[in-house]
């Protein structure tokens, strides 16, 4: 009896574990099943390379290619902002925070990391879209405005994983450098911080991730324009934009094309995905 | 550490460098801190004033806007997916920390699943939720198909907590229970899992912020209607929905604010028992 | 008579070999201790004997074990723990109450009813010489008393299912001297009621409490017999240099 109950569970919990990898197969064959025929009715170059997006024309064209440098921009200018800010403020937690301001600042990051995308999106919307306008020109709806606020949205993960990867390195490293003659700065930027450089890398690979999927926010403030933009005052339409502007009143392969830029959209953080877990494979060895 | 946070001339002209590198960290500190009380600041004045109570009444309707429907969709939109996730979630866990064998190649094919779970943006998530939960099986926009797609979403955090905990249960104390007797089953059950139940509440309660903030993944499983619905397969906006429905009509930006401010409140909220959480988990080690 | 038995016993972990051909009679209601220097076998021996090696992935054993003549890898390895109770090197209570952590074994093997299980709390705790101390705290949990309460909770906990034969691996090494002592005491008066096996990296106290010694090095064992013999006598250079304190 006991036994079988036993046999029982462990079959039980075996089945739950299988079912992470059901949930990607089956988010993968729906989302090619739906996305690869549209491509192939497109042609797959014209869709990816495609300059023009007008669905709704007679003929339509199904161009995603500004989409694709609208995501690659956002991403950029997030990266150029929100890396040199969240590095040094991980550098600032691990190595110069007294404890009892830790205490407090910690929770605060978690907090900027638990805010939803749709209110930074607002905050964005009333105070960086008027801000750009007023003080850059344009209509404030912006590629510059978008990458400021996902700068800011990128902070929490890159400071995390960034802390964590500057925590592990062997206090050894720090001492030495000090017991040289050092300057607290000089151990800090000359010894711990480049031995933490897989993990730091693995934190800004992470912030891509989630700056690249990001929706909401980009949504209410880039302007969503589907052209390559020649400025960063420019508004940009962005991959993960383009499925939640339209899907909701897309058919026919205009539907189609929606799922496949979501395909490619996958596919990216696919090898983002590929290219994270490599390098975190290699901070483990590492220490 | 206090005495590295200090500023002083002399040292500045000694080292410059040094100098400049920690004006920077310090800066970069404060304008993180910053931003974010900034961003705290400005929706709490601006929204807290516009607090109404039309703005709770029972029912919406587009002059009173009133978010109280969409807040209960969201409990029931956070209620269903914890009902599946978790014991899913936390069993797939046990499965992975007690069960399968150093090295198996199946534990290996569902980290990776699971690492792949947890990057995917949610925009694809509510893709997925439209073409599988909406329209492969017929459940139109509706608050099932929403719960559904953030299951999956939430899947891969319950999982990580969840193994996380398991595996801070020292071995010594499952070695007691098999010494005693007991088999694997009631090890797990009595043992185990009881000691593990913070770190997986604090999962949990990462995943239940994690719902209250979504948005992409549930416009086109969930829909965006704004009433109580009647059951599971009618369509209900949750209180982000609300949010971004009622500012990008741009129509009520006083009632965006207001409730941007209770949305505000509830992540508050969810991250200071999560902190609180924390904070007992460290003290009990 | 013997209620324990070890023949030509092998035993591997992955390709390491920690035991080689062990032979070993464990007498009734006497204290055996194993001896010997770090990694010399003498943990690893004494899990085998409640098949605790079972949990360690590439494990292998050869030969056998017996219970009262019989071979332990007959039995169902439930019940030969029941029959054969442990006490670890660490004190390793279960994160409950005093009372939840004794009643733990017992309800495990089906014992439901609370008149009872009050009984086997109370007269484990005796037993285990920590009544006295803790009767007014059952309903405390068992974290927040000292590492030598929480040993004797241990050991209570262990005799709580009424075993045949307690195994204690190095049960006083985590412990202070004045909580030494106290166990050892224990350990001397339980004997009239269960075979005992004591790990000790302590030769002192193999002297004061056991009668039995049996000395390992390298996976075998050098020397067996009677303590006093043992300890005074010793047959074999290798076990004199150790008992001198040469090596170890």
């Amino acid at each position: 009896m006991t036994m079988q109950v036993e046999k029982l569970m462990h079959a039980v919990f075996f089945i739950a574990a299988l079912v992470s990898i059901i949930a990607v197969a089956l988010i993968c064959i729906f989302l090619f099943a739906n996305g690869i025929p549209a491509m192939r009715e497109i042609g797959f170059l014209d869709f990816l390379l495609g300059q023009r997006w007008a669905p709704m024309n007679s003929p339509p064209s199904f161009g995603i290619f500004p989409m694709i440098v609208g995501s690659i921009y956002v991403t950029a200018g997030a990266i150029i902002i929100g890396v040199p800010v969240g590095v040094l403020t991980a550098i600032f937690l691990a190595k110069y925070c007294p404890a009892k301001l830790y205490r407090v600042v910690k929770p605060a990051i978690q907090l900027l990391a638990g805010i939803p995308s749709v209110v930074y999106g607002f905050f964005g919307l009333m105070v960086i879209v008027p801000f750009i306008r007023t003080y850059l020109g344009g209509s404030g709806y912006s590629i510059l405005s978008a990458s400021i606020l996902l700068g800011i949205m990128i902070l929490p993960t890159i400071i995390g994983v960034s802390e964590s990867a500057i925590r592990a390195v062997p206090r050894e490293y720090y001492e030495g450098a000090v017991a040289l003659g050092a300057t607290h700065e000089r151990a800090v930027f000359a010894t711990v911080v480049p031995a933490a450089t897989s993990g730091i890398l693995a934190s800004i690979i992470l912030g891509v991730g989630r700056a690249i999927g990001e929706t909401m926010a980009v949504v209410m403030v880039a302007g969503n324009q589907a052209r390559v933009p020649s400025s960063i005052l420019q508004g940009v339409r962005t991959m993960t934009t383009n499925v939640v502007l339209e899907m909701g009143y897309a058919y026919g392969l205009h539907r189609g094309s929606l799922i496949a830029t979501g395909v490619i959209l996958f596919v990216f953080i696919l090898m983002i995905n590929l290219l994270f877990s490599v390098l975190k494979r290699r901070t483990n060895y590492g220490s | 550490m206090g005495a590295r946070l200090k500023f002083s001339i002399e040292t500045a002209r000694r080292y410059p460098l040094s100098f400049v590198l920690k004006v920077l960290v310090v800066g970069s500190a404060l304008l993180t801190l910053g931003a974010l009380f900034f961003l705290l600041a400005y929706i709490i004045v601006n929204g807290v004033p516009h607090l109404k109570p039309s703005l709770f009444a029972w029912k919406y309707n587009t002059k009173n806007v009133s978010l109280v429907p969409a807040l209960l969709n969201t409990l029931i939109i956070v209620g269903i997916p914890l009902i599946v996730t978790v014991p899913l979630g936390v069993f797939s866990a046990i499965y992975l920390c007690e069960y399968a064998k150093k090295g198996s190649k199946v534990v290996e094919v569902v980290r990776i699943t699971a690492e792949t779970l947890s990057g995917i943006p949610s925009i694809v998530y509510g893709l997925f939720g439209l073409l599988f939960f909406v329209i492969y099986l017929r459940w139109g926009y509706s608050i099932l198909a929403g719960s559904m797609t953030l299951s999956i979403m939430i899947l891969p955090l319950i999982m990580r907590t969840a193994e996380e905990a398991l595996l801070s249960i020292p071995t010594s104390l499952r070695e007691a229970s098999f010494a005693l007797g007991a088999g694997k089953l009631r090890t797990v059950f009595r043992i185990v899992l009881p000691a593990a139940i913070p770190g997986i509440l604090s999962g949990v309660i990462l995943g239940i912020g994690r719902i209250v903030g979504e948005t992409a993944a549930l416009i086109y499983t969930a829909g965006t209607v704004p009433r109580i619905p009647g059951s599971v397969f009618s369509s209900g906006r949750t209180l982000a929905i609300h949010l971004y429905t009622l500012s990008s009509e741009g129509f009520h930006t006083n009632e965006a604010f207001a409730t941007a401010v209770v949305l505000l409140i509830i992540v508050l909220l969810i991250n200071a028992l999560s902190a609180g959480l924390a904070r007992r988990l460290g003290g009990g080690n | 008579m013997d209620k324990m038995m070890v023949k030509n016993l092998d035993l591997y972990y992955g390709d390491f070999q920690a035991l080689d051909d062990v032979n070993l009679a464990i007498p009734e209601n006497q204290i055996t201790a194993f001896i010997g220097p770090s990694g010399c076998g003498k943990s690893t021996m004494i899990k085998t004997l409640n098949r605790m090696n079972d949990l360690i992935e590439g494990c292998k054993i050869e030969g056998e074990v017996l219970l009262d003549g019989k071979s332990i890898q007959e039995l169902d390895v439930n019940t030969l723990r029941k029959r054969v109770g442990m006490v670890f090197q660490k004190p390793n209570p279960f994160p409950m109450s005093v009372y939840d952590n004794i009643a733990y074994g017992p309800r495990t093997h089906g014992v439901r009813s609370k008149a009872k299980l009050d009984d086997i709390v109370e007269k484990s705790l005796m037993d285990a010489a920590i009544w006295d101390e803790l009767k007014d705290r059952l309903k405390k949990s068992a974290l927040g008393l000292s590492g030598g309460q929480q040993q004797r909770i241990c050991i209570a906990r262990a005799l709580a299912i009424q075993p045949e034969v307690l195994l204690m691996d190095e049960p006083t090494s985590a412990l202070d001297p004045i909580s030494t002592a106290k166990i050892e005491e224990l350990v001397s008066t339980l004997k009239k009621e269960y075979t005992i096996v004591i790990v000790t990296h302590n030769m002192q106290q193999a002297v004061r409490i056991s009668d039995q010694t049996a000395f390992f090095l390298h996976g075998q064992i050098v020397e067996h017999g009677t303590t006093a013999q043992f300890f005074s006598i010793p047959q074999d250079k290798r076990t004199e240099d150790y008992i001198t304190g040469r090596f170890g």
